[in-house]
């Protein structure tokens, strides 16, 4: 087992740990801490895969922007505990085992196709330079597009949260 | 070297999870927590495709992935925060008539 394998199967465990976890807290707090960990494995994850542009865009726009947006939500709004709710009983009796299914279902597909042979290099891809390359030639246009929608998302975000008038 | 299909698994477990916490979670805002989970999940898979190929367009479509997720971030608390204030509770269960 090498030091890469052995790296890997951390990642994963604290990212799998991290989503159970979000799951089972029932403070929203503690599912948002939780989800930060969710990350942080991921953004390891993408530096063992060579992606360290994406890497550190996760670490500053999820780790940082996102989710200190959903804390600050979670402060503003008080969110207490979840309360408990009598919710249908097919949910409770058919909804964990389909869940499971759903997952085993994916997860068995992709082993069983087997290892993912491409008989490309690894690591033969330059990431960061290259990355900036074709944002700025063949995805300008949709990199100008993300700018509009950045913009439609503040006014959209600035009209929903004002309080109306005369109120 | 870690074979691509482990990452591939790895981001079926996440989806997955993701797909489960959207179901049975009852408070609005983990719901959407749960959302970022799953976008997450896809994410890595496009890295993963990304190296296994040696192309660099599943990273674009990562950094896109990653954009729009902020601006559903942004749209999706003003969102909360108007039920919040409306409903006086964050519960799925209480937003049950489409006017607010």
């Amino acid at each position: 087992m090498t030091a890469q394998l052995i790296i890997f199967f951390v990642l994963a465990g604290l990212a799998v740990i991290g989503a159970v976890s979000l799951i089972f807290q029932r403070h929203p707090i503690h599912s948002a801490l939780s989800l930060i960990v969710v990350m942080v494995a991921l953004a390891g994850l993408y530096l063992l895969l060579g992606a360290e542009f994406v890497a550190a865009v996760q670490i500053i726009v999820y780790g940082g922007a996102i989710m200190v947006l959903f804390v600050l939500v979670i402060m503003l709004l008080n969110a207490g505990v979840e309360e408990r709710t009598n919710f249908s009983k097919l949910a409770a009796t058919a909804g964990i085992p389909l869940a499971v299914a759903l997952t085993a279902f994916l997860a068995a597909t992709i082993a069983k196709s087997g290892p993912v042979t491409t008989g490309v290099r690894p690591g033969s891809v330059a990431s960061t330079q290259g990355l900036a390359t074709m944002l700025f030639r063949e995805f300008v246009y949709p990199f100008e597009l993300t700018s509009f929608l950045i913009l439609v998302a503040i006014l959209g975000a600035l009209v929903l949260a004002q309080r109306e008038k005369g109120s | 070297m870690v074979p691509t299909h482990y990452y591939l698994i790895l981001s079926a477990i996440l989806f997955g999870l993701g797909v489960v916490a959207f179901v049975f979670k009852r408070n609005v805002i983990t719901i959407f927590m749960s959302i970022e989970l799953m976008l997450n999940a896809v994410n890595l898979a496009f890295v993963a495709f990304s190296q296994a190929f040696g192309k660099l367009d599943g990273q674009v479509f990562v950094l896109f992935v990653i954009v729009v997720a902020a601006a559903e971030a942004a749209v999706g608390l003003g969102i909360i925060i108007l039920i919040a204030r409306n409903r006086q509770s964050l519960n799925v269960e209480r937003v049950n008539l489409l006017k607010l």
